[in-house]
């Protein structure tokens, strides 16, 4: 009990770096999924196999297996040698999430009118004009909903970070419990409590957006 | 009587007889369906040209292949004396140059009405915002819709957003417009307030091509009437002429058709 008390930086600390890598990855995993899903609604047929053939073989990958290609592959490889473990672990939720953003914006994309996309077409926006101008704004807006799902799936999953040297929420709980086993239904609550606050608040962003936009429209 | 009787293609205009748009031997599938067979056709200047027809006519297809929402398997179309370029930069700036208004009008979502008229001048045009916004008033003054600038296009009637998009298209500064029945998805008592544009647009000396069965319009604003049938030009002639006269049987039966109710 003391110890957590008195120790309560080491709790804050965690979460911080939780949240810079849940920030992060999101922020990584938004872009590179819309890039996904242009490449996969797009005329390019090459860019079109490749982002389909990406969200395939990501989306069965185990995460753990993902973190051991990244952390322990890359640099075999001579990729991400001597980067700070932060920087890997978003590299490896932005890879392992971006996929599932994909899929998500590509509903949205479907749900968005052909007829949107032909206007901007018919006036003259190229391509790429007309995906970022109109199609994918208009999908992020459908999308919210299973957008945010898949942030705070994302979100849980940086736990798994803890297993590969990051300091962050996770780690320090099992660092806690480590020395303070009497402790462990509370310790473990205090960390939950944790992560309910970030996803809560990933929620209510999402509330806020959703209304914002639904009046929008 | 038939098709052969009627005059050759592009004998009748108005405008300043200086061809605009040139449709050359133009063939297209959709698989094996014929859905543009060897039109030719040739639109002045400042022309005003009605295209009607029945369902499935290939009128539709016709005002997308000019600019090129559809490919065309054979012949040409020029705007301009220039050929359509097939794809990338350059056929987005020709796109520029020629206006489109659909049936469902096509509204950005998301964007109030003036960013609606303003996006295509900034992004295409690259014309600063200032500049953008302020021909964009003008256009909304013009079709009426001024003081609904900042809305959003769910909250306008269905005769405002058509009268908004036909502004959408006037921002891009176009040298031909064309309008795939305009008034088709209104209730009756918006038809007006949309054609009314039309017929301001076509005294100010645009060149238009128009898919509408509203004789009306034809009648006021059209020098040119064009009859497709199965993918082919089956009559064209005056508005007076045609709906008066019909030479063909095809144009007679739709005509007896459109008229009866
Ligand atoms: N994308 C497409 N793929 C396959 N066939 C198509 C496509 N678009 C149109 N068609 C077919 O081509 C023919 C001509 O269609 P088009 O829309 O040009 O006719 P229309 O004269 O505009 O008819 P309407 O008065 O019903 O609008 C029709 O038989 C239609 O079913
Ligand atoms: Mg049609």
């Amino acid at each position: 009990m003391e110890d957590i008390v008195s120790n309560f930086d080491l709790v804050l600390s965690g979460f911080w770096i939780t949240l810079q890598l849940a920030f992060w990855s999101a922020l990584g995993s938004l872009v590179i999924g819309a890039l996904l899903v242009a490449m996969r609604v797009g005329p390019v047929r090459v860019l079109a196999l490749f982002a389909t053939s990406y969200v395939n073989i990501v989306r069965n990958t185990p995460l753990l297996v993902i973190f051991i290609l990244v952390f322990a592959g890359f640099p075999a490889l001579d990729l991400l040698v001597g980067t700070p473990f932060l920087v890997k672990g978003i590299v490896t939720m932005t890879i392992y999430t971006s996929p599932f953003v994909c899929e998500a914006l590509r509903a949205g994309v479907n749900s968005v009118q052909l007829g949107q996309a032909e206007a901007a077409r018919a006036i003259g926006m190229t391509f790429g004009q007309t995906m970022t101008q109109v199609v994918l704004p208009q999908a992020v807006r459908a999308s919210v909903p299973p957008l945010t799902s898949v942030i705070i799936a994302m979100t849980k999953n940086t736990s798994i970070a803890a297993v590969f040297g990051l300091a962050e929420a996770t780690a320090r709980m099992r660092g806690f419990t480590n020395n303070n086993a009497d402790d462990r239904i509370l310790i473990f609550l205090v960390f939950a409590l944790g992560y309910i606050v970030i996803v809560e608040a990933i929620s209510g962003a999402s509330w806020l957006l959703e209304r914002r936009w639904r009046t929008v429209r | 009587m038939t098709a052969e009787a009627a005059p050759e293609p592009g004998q009748i205009h108005a405008g300043t007889g200086e061809p605009l748009v040139v449709l050359d031997g133009v063939n297209k599938w959709f698989g094996s369906l014929h859905v543009l067979n060897d039109i030719d056709l040739s639109i002045a200047r400042g022309e005003v040209v009605v295209v009607i027809g029945p369902s499935g006519s290939g009128k539709s297809t016709l005002c997308r292949t000019i600019n090129r929402l559809e490919t065309i398997q054979q012949g040409s179309i020029t705007l301009d004396g220039q050929p359509l370029p097939a794809e990338g930069k350059q056929l987005a700036n020709l796109r520029a140059e020629v206006g489109m208004v659909f049936q469902s009008f096509n509204l950005w979502a998301h964007k109030t009405i003036l960013e609606n008229l303003t996006l295509g001048p900034i992004k295409v045009r690259k014309t600063s915002k200032a500049d953008a916004e302020k021909r964009g008033m003008e256009l909304l003054e013009r079709v009426g819709i001024a003081h609904q600038a900042q809305k959003y296009p769910a909250q306008l009637s269905g005769g405002q957003q058509q009268r908004v998009a036909i502004a959408r298209a006037l921002a891009m500064d176009p040298k031909v417009m064309l309008f795939d029945e305009p008034t088709s998805a209104l209730d009756p008592e918006m038809i007006k307030e949309v054609l009314d544009v039309m017929v301001d647009l076509a005294q100010r000396g645009m060149t238009m091509v128009v898919v509408t069965h509203e004789m009306g319009f034809a009648r006021t604003a059209a020098d040119r009437v064009v009859f497709m049938a199965d993918g082919a030009i089956a009559e064209e002639n005056t508005p007076e002429e045609f709906f008066t006269n019909p030479r063909s049987e095809r144009a007679q039966d739709f005509l007896g058709k459109i008229l009866k109710h």
